[in-house]
């Protein structure tokens, strides 16, 4: 797979002017680096522009280069099924709570995977509307996979579910199942 | 043989025969967490078979089980749902910790795993191995079916701590 991206880097600076795209060294797929500010307007511009149709997000890895600043990296892995072609994003961010700016509006599949970037990593995704813990239990403190994480902690072993519908919600759904079933108790 | 030894009775305790009763046959309940369930399948299926020892009955519900065998990792996240099993199962119960990562966490030395399943449930038996092999995990049926018969059929012996 041929890994110059020095004509999509000059497609995107003139359908995004000042995006600040830069080419990335790669030894298997094409790859860009966008800064984290001019991410959306970047992701329309490869969803929708008829040269690219980046229409499938299919996963969102992150990792933490933890002595180098800023210490993450979340790659995004673009496929346009049409052309065929496959693209690498790379965004950094970093500080005390990393924050990158959610592609939920872009790409529906993006919601999970922020999820699992956000539960293990804790690269925070200003616009996501469901940005709770997907594989670690829901009352977990820390994200595990950063590189500062005592990983050997041996914390007590909680035996308890935490409550995942409030009394106003259980009401609430007993109160529809009963409507459905007509029954006047 | 003398006529009056030849009446067919057996003379036994209430103790022994419940005991006997119960240990002959043990119904699993089906719960695989890792890779240990393959062997324990396979300790199921007709190469072992564990019907000669009266425990091929897996039960998909904990309401019909005796024994609980913990096959594999028990990670944080699915302690408590295995307790609530284990709380399911009717009295008696037994349970069996299968394997090095059930028993003490095994390779998994973090804080993703239960470093050893007795810190959620009261284990009967830790069978060693990584996995067990199926003849590691009769043995350990074999030796909770030797534990059964020293165990009294009413009342349970008080544990003081």
């Amino acid at each position: 797979m041929h890994t110059d991206v020095s004509a999509t880097v000059a497609a995107l600076e003139a359908l995004v002017p000042g995006s600040g795209v830069e080419a990335f060294a790669s030894i298997d797929q094409p790859a860009i680096l966008v800064p984290a500010d001019r991410l959306l307007d970047v992701g329309r511009a490869l969803r929708d522009a008829p040269a690219f149709r980046f229409t499938a997000l299919v996963d969102i890895v992150g990792v933490d280069y933890l002595p180098r600043d800023p210490r993450y990296e979340l790659n995004y892995s673009l496929v346009a099924p049409d052309v065929p072609a496959r693209l690498r994003v790379k965004v950094r961010t970093g500080g005390a709570t990393p924050r990158v700016p959610s592609v939920t509006g872009i790409w529906a599949s993006a919601g999970f995977l922020e999820r699992e970037v956000w539960d293990l990593l804790g690269v925070v995704f200003d616009g996501n509307p469901d940005l709770r813990r997907l594989l670690m239990p829901e009352d977990w403190e820390g994200h595990p996979l950063r590189k500062d994480y005592p990983v050997q902690i041996d914390l007590p072993v909680s035996v308890h579910e935490p409550i995942q519908v409030t009394e106003v919600q259980f009401r609430a759904a007993i109160e529809r199942d009963r409507r459905v079933r007509g029954d006047s108790n | 043989m003398a006529p009056e030894t030849d009446i067919p009775v057996l003379t036994t305790t209430v103790d022994k025969m419940v005991q006997w009763a119960r240990r002959s046959s043990i119904w699993p309940v089906t719960l695989g967490l890792a890779c240990c369930a393959i062997e324990m399948m396979s300790m199921a299926a007709s190469r072992y078979d564990i019907a000669r020892f009266g425990a091929e009955v897996f039960r998909a519900s904990p309401r019909q089980s005796d024994l609980m065998i913990v096959a594999g990792r028990l990670t944080r996240k699915m302690a408590p749902a295995v307790r609530r099993i284990y709380d399911q199962m009717p009295e008696p119960k037994w349970v069996i910790s299968m394997g090095a990562c059930a028993s003490c966490g095994g390779v998994f030395d973090n804080y993703a795993v239960v470093q050893g399943c007795d810190q959620v449930i009261p284990v009967d038996v830790f069978v060693p191995g990584c996995p067990p092999r199926p003849e590691a995990l009769l043995y350990g049926i074999i030796s909770l079916q030797r534990k059964i018969d020293r165990q009294r059929a009413f009342g349970y012996p008080v544990v003081k701590s």
